[in-house]
């Protein structure tokens, strides 16, 4: 066992070695590549060569439209949770504000009547969910650990019960008929319809990427340096001249802003919200994603939050021994968890040492001083 | 990297000052103005009152348990002085939050080594430089050139800083696989890039050999030269005489005795404080 886990090892770190010691332009193309084949993914022509891996029992694009929103999410609640440390039990809360915002906005079933178009409602529902995740920290972020654990928790709970009893919010019945986003192709056919999920993917992966850009530059800034400092030790942060307290708002804030985006894009696919959608399960998935996929690193979100979804929408339509696995999803899934705890604690790709940042700094420095 | 790279950034004013035996006529940085700090009915410090004076290396000694650590959380904004009140560069920091006292020029290291173990040691030491950086999210998000030239500051000054404490070559290195040595000295580096004009120093030789305390002393005296203020809390007796200007003595949480290092030494206070002597010979 431990000759297969130090074979696994060391393959894995021959793997981030050549890629660090990999000239820029390689490593580019790489990137570029994985890209290219996600964008292709979802068309019958390239994934019926692929095996196994499409899902049988449903679309394949609306399934990697479902995933896609969980990567989103994921890389989300990793700059709460993998950058600052602070564990964040409702998430999806935020996904809600977004989703639910939208939904007022738009959809004729709501009580406002405004039926503004998609794209107006968006803007709006990001602003509002951040103010949500400032007045959900201002007095939250105060407290630490277990205790901001169970307040969030609390919030998450509050949202789904506003939008479950809530007259406004209409319950179970939700908000119908919600427009999707704007545009058409050159025959005057809506390019965001309801039969092809495809498009929707094809967007959320776009917007990932620019998330992706985004949380990669405050990540490497004096933004992520603040908040891994806070992760690591509070204290010792604020005595180093961190405002700490600032900079937890603004984790918050910002793992706010790409739930809020994933709640707004998910109603504009779905054109149907309702308090069915905020399970506090979903919150839990996500959590487990980040902490799967490996806490802290951004590539690490990605591939937990894929994987997780994954997982999950795989085990739809197929039977063993007449048993629908779909069922048992979550058991495979809490299996797998418990595995991957006991025998990677720190997640599949964990937050590596950004030294290869650094790399041709150091040749510089080694031969200079 | 020239040679003028190889000094740390720390402000300019007071460079390297010729220490005087008296501290008459010479500009007070912190004041510990009678401060007394009670947790319930336990009084870990007792009407302490002492002043430290620009440019120069105050020794902070006692017993375990005499309050030094407690002494120095009041002054960095841990603990609030239950009465008195302690005033740096002439302006009460009492109740004033912990990272402005550090952006106002005061700086510290921990008795117990605390560090961000999984960050580099260049890290480190640039969160401590980014305590005067102003970098918003907005212009880090959009590596806007704000972000771009104190993101570039912040590294030289790291990489300056590391070569000042002497562990250039552990850089790149996660601090917790630093050796005790090294963290401690790259604490100190960390401390430094905040720009302090006060540099308080926990306990920095605990566990030391001879020769690392040695080298350690040479740091120090770097650090005065610096123009950089050093307020030393130390166990060890020998090193605490060889490196500071002068010297205070707490003793359950009570200023017993302060003065320059031969005084201290020859007082029979601070030697009944440290051996221990029969009740009826102390006077």
């Amino acid at each position: 066992m431990t000759s297969v886990r130090e074979w696994i090892d060391s393959g894995r770190h021959a793997v981030s070695e050549r890629w660090h010691d990999a000239p820029r332009w390689m490593r580019w193309a790489v990137i570029a590549a994985v890209i290219v084949f996600f964008y292709a993914l979802p068309n019958r022509e390239f994934y019926q060569w692929l095996g196994p891996i499409p899902t049988t029992g449903s679309n394949f694009g609306q399934v990697l439209f479902t995933i896609s929103i969980y990567v989103l999410l994921a890389v989300g609640l990793n700059i709460v949770v993998g950058f600052a440390g602070l564990l964040d039990l409702g998430y999806f809360g935020f996904f809600a504000v977004g989703a639910y915002t939208v939904a007022v906005l738009t959809s004729p079933s709501s009580d406002l009547k405004t039926l503004w178009p998609w794209l107006l409602a968006l803007p709006l529902a990001l602003v509002l969910t951040m103010v949500s995740g400032v007045m959900l920290g201002t007095p939250t972020l105060r407290l630490r650990g277990d205790y901001l654990a169970i307040v969030t928790l609390g919030f998450a709970e509050m949202i789904r019960v506003a939008a479950t009893s809530s007259e406004f919010l209409k319950g179970q019945r939700g908000f119908n008929q919600i427009p999707h986003p704007p545009g058409s192709y050159s025959d005057g056919k809506p390019i965001f319809g309801v039969l092809d999920p495809r498009p929707y993917y094809w967007l959320v992966l776009t917007l990932i990427i620019l998330v992706v850009l985004g949380v990669r530059n405050l990540n490497r800034s004096r933004v992520g340096r603040a908040w891994i400092s806070i992760r690591e030790d509070e204290d010792a942060a604020q005595l180093m001249g961190v405002p700490t307290f600032k900079f937890k708002l603004w984790a918050f804030a910002s793992g706010a802003f790409i739930g809020g985006l994933a709640g707004a894009l998910f109603a504009g696919k779905q054109n149907f919200v309702s308090s069915q959608n905020l399970e506090l399960l979903n919150s839990i998935i996500i959590l487990a994603a980040v902490i799967l996929g490996g806490s802290g690193n951004i590539v690490g979100a990605i591939v937990g939050g894929g994987l997780v979804a994954y997982m999950i929408e795989r085990f739809r339509g197929i039977e063993f021994f007449g048993i629908e696995l779909y069922e048992y999803r979550f058991m495979f899934f809490g299996l797998v968890l418990v595995i991957m705890m006991i025998f990677r604690p720190q997640g599949l790709i964990p937050n590596r040492r950004r030294a290869a940042e650094f790399k041709d700094r150091r040749k510089e420095v080694t031969v200079g001083g | 990297m020239g040679e003028t790279a190889q000094k740390p950034t720390v402000p300019e004013q007071a460079g390297a000052p010729a220490v005087e035996s008296t501290s008459a006529g010479r500009e007070p940085l912190l004041e510990v103005d009678h401060v007394t700090l009670r947790f319930g009915g336990v009084v870990a410090l007792n009407d302490v009152d002492f002043t430290l004076y620009k440019g120069e290396i105050l020794g902070l000694i006692g017993p375990n348990g005499a309050g030094k650590t407690t002494c120095f959380n009041a002054m960095t904004g841990i603990y609030q002085p239950s009465e008195g009140e302690i005033r740096f560069r002439g302006e009460r920091i009492t109740g004033k939050k912990k990272h402005h006292i550090t952006k106002m020029g005061m700086a510290r290291t921990f008795q117990n080594i605390r560090l961000f173990p999984e960050m580099t040691a260049l890290e480190n030491i640039q969160v401590g430089a980014d305590a005067h950086h102003k970098t918003s999210v907005l212009s880090a998000l959009f590596r806007l050139p704000r972000h771009q030239r104190e993101e570039r500051d912040g590294l030289e000054k790291a990489q300056r800083l590391l070569d000042f404490v002497g562990i250039p070559h552990r850089m790149h290195d996660a601090a917790r696989n630093l050796s005790y040595g090294e963290q401690r000295r790259l604490e100190i580096a960390r401390a430094l890039a905040t720009d302090p004009v006060l540099l308080c120093l926990d306990e920095p030789a605990a566990g030391f050999n001879p020769a690392e305390k040695e080298e350690l002393l040479q740091l120090i005296r770097k650090i005065r030269d610096q123009g950089v203020t050093v307020l030393l809390i130390e166990h060890d007796m020998r090193l605490v005489m060889g490196v500071t200007d002068r010297i205070v003595v707490l003793e359950f949480g009570k200023k017993i005795a302060e003065g320059l290092p031969a005084e201290v030494r020859e007082d029979h206070r601070v030697i009944a404080a440290y051996l221990g002597v029969p009740d009826d010979d102390v006077a």
